[in-house]
């Protein structure tokens, strides 16, 4: 980047990627709003007429898109604050030396490592199931009514099944940030008279802030898309009550053969990303400066 | 206030005895500096001092008390560390008042004691700023600004100008001797370097292999020392030792010379050798010089005494500087 001429070169020499990158994005994107003005039902094919902005009216009024809208946050949400919270605790509990530490911690990790939809479908038959499930001999184990989780808490079920998947990547994450602290600065506070908790507060937490804050990003991108986890456990139901956004587009495009709803529902969801983006790296930005 | 007693104490790491057995005291007021190459065992004992480590035999008694088995907070004493160790998220102001926060203080008692550490150590200006925002000598009068606040009956040092550069590490030795004449509270010190030893201390201890090979001040271990280990370790350039023959006709096993007590001329003496290597420091010039028949030697002249490489010396060691030591090393006097 020294000279002039270096520069222009280094510009010529990316901008076939940049090309390539950006028509890679431009095309499918551009595509999905001309589908969104259209109206384009699989079921009748060759009448795709110009509709104007009804297929978003259409997506915005079903009152099914802020069933899906709540649940994709409360997703988001509950999914970020049991990996934080437990990702944290699991971390301290894996930092302490044990007996057989290497090994607890590959255990640790092996539910990242299980794709989602096996994940989801172990959770569902052999935990979840109000017949044969795990918690279901528990519960009468205990004398008690067998709770048929996917029923009657479909949302939570899918809450807590993803959690169960990222919680390693989380205590991942915040395990290596917690051996990266200073043990000068434990033992100086042990010399100030912190207690341990003190020493949590004041030492531990503000110095995990960081990989906490990586953690959020990462995860609010790929858990504002879950998908196969509702596909395989509830379908989304019943009724709507385990619709995320994305699988309402799906089922606009694919059970309802709609794609110029589907189109608009996708574009709102980009829009709608876009603006968690902006705050989560307005909260990134502020972290990372200090 | 502040005297310190190790009776019997010993730190075991697995089958490795670190110290295997140290008594100790440590008087009120004093400045004593724990001394010796690394791997002595000099920061387990201070750790073991302020109750980082667990002792595993013999008591440390604080201030009458026993203090073994208190937890490092309830010993009364505070410890600089070699990194600093500085919170980094907080502004000099709260890394000086967390001990105080720490013990419940009243926010004003701990903005009056914040100001007044920060004023004796000129830290006023800088209360507001982060600790990545200052620089070494400032983070490490931070550091002492920390220790101070809790008016402690003794304050640990554990390598705390290691991380200085030279001009600084001078400075900053000066600024600690002190501290230590204004408050008059006994400071414990550990270090590698024998010059910040023998500058500060008014008792050195000089370790090594986690024994104590000696205690006394400064210039009872320049003068008298108790063995090789220590003639070897105090004093630089360090001292010229020799064994055989040239050591026979002091009756000794092996006779040792500073360099600064060899004299030196161009036309006759005991020893005769040829210059190696010349380091001229202005006032003074060290002189490598291989001895005929002993090997190499270091002498301290005048920083004008016209020499270089290859000339033809004599060395005369002052006999009444010559110190003797019987075979197992130990000091005949």
């Amino acid at each position: 980047m020294a000279t002039l001429h270096t520069r222009s070169a280094a510009r010529l020499m990316i901008a076939p990627s940049v090309l390539l990158l950006l028509a890679w994005m431009i095309v499918p994107l551009a595509m999905t709003i001309y589908f969104s003005f259209l109206r384009y039902n699989l079921l009748m094919p060759g009448m795709e007429e110009f509709a104007g902005f009804s297929n978003y009216t259409y997506f915005l009024t079903d009152p099914a898109f802020f069933q899906a809208l709540f649940n994709t946050l409360a997703i988001v949400l509950g999914v970020l604050f049991i990996t934080v919270v437990g990702g944290i605790a699991l971390a301290l509990l894996l930092d302490q030396p044990m007996f057989g530490q290497g090994i607890v911690r590959i255990l640790v990790i092996a539910p990242f490592l299980i794709m989602p939809t096996v994940a989801a479908l172990v959770w569902k038959n052999m935990f979840m199931n109000p017949v044969n499930g795990l918690f279901a001999w528990l519960a009468k184990l205990f004398g008690l009514q067998p709770f048929d989780f996917l029923a009657n808490a479909p949302l939570m079920s899918v809450i807590l099944i993803v959690a169960w998947q990222w919680l390693p990547f989380a205590t991942l994450i915040l395990l290596t940030a917690l051996q990266s602290l200073d043990e000068e600065q434990k033992e100086a506070a042990q010399m100030d008279g912190a207690s341990a908790w003190s020493r949590f507060i004041y030492l531990v937490l503000p110095h995990l802030s960081r990989a906490i804050t990586v953690v959020i990003l990462i995860q609010t991108i790929f858990l504002l898309s879950v998908f196969a986890e509702i596909l395989v456990t509830t379908n989304g139901g019943p009724g709507t009550q385990s619709t995320n956004l994305t699988f309402l587009v799906y089922a606009q495009a694919l059970l309802q053969f709609d794609v110029g709803g589907a189109s608009a529902g996708g574009i709102i969801a980009v829009i709608l990303a876009n603006i968690v983006a902006f705050f989560l790296m307005r909260m990134i930005g502020k972290t990372l400066e200090a | 206030m502040g005297n310190i007693t190790l009776r019997n104490v010993s730190k075991v790491f697995g089958a490795h005895a670190v110290i295997p057995s140290i008594d100790l005291n440590i008087n009120d007021g004093e400045f004593v500096v724990f001394v010796g190459p690394s791997g002595c065992g000099k920061s387990t004992l201070l750790r073991l001092i302020a109750g980082l480590e667990d002792v595993s035999d013999g008591e440390i008694v604080i201030d009458g008390k026993n203090a073994t088995e208190l937890p490092p907070a309830q010993r009364g004493l505070s410890m600089v560390f070699q990194s600093y160790a500085l919170y980094p998220h907080m502004s000099v102001r709260s890394n000086i008042g967390f001990p105080l926060k720490m013990a419940n203080e009243d926010k004003a008692v701990i903005d009056k004691k914040v100001a007044d550490a920060a004023r004796v150590l000129n830290l006023t200006d800088y209360l507001d700023r982060k600790p990545r925002q200052l620089s070494g000598g400032q983070r490490q009068r931070v550091a002492i600004g920390r220790a101070i606040v809790r008016q402690p009956k003794a304050f640990l040092f554990d390598e705390p100008l290691s991380n200085l550069d030279a001009a600084l590490r001078v400075n900053m030795r000066l600024e600690i001797s002190q501290l230590h004449q204004d408050l008059k509270t006994t400071m414990v010190y550990v270090t590698h370097d024998q010059v910040e030893a023998m500058t500060m201390a008014d008792k050195i201890v000089v370790l090594n292999r986690g024994r104590i090979e000696q205690v006394g001040s400064p210039l009872d271990l320049y003068h008298k020392p108790d063995n090789l280990f220590v003639a070897g370790f105090i004093g630089s350039p360090r001292m010229n030792f020799v064994s055989g023959a040239p050591a026979a006709a002091y009756q000794a096993h092996t006779m040792g010379i500073r360099p600064e007590h060899l004299v030196l001329s161009k036309e006759n003496g005991t020893w005769a050798g040829t210059v190696g290597v010349a380091e001229h420091l202005g006032s003074d010039t060290f002189l490598h010089v291989n001895v005929d028949n002993i090997g190499t030697m270091t002498a301290r002249v005048g920083g004008d005494f016209p020499v270089t490489h290859g000339d033809r010396v004599f060395l005369t060691p002052d006999a009444h500087r010559v110190h003797r030591f019987d075979d197992k090393g130990l000091a005949v006097r």
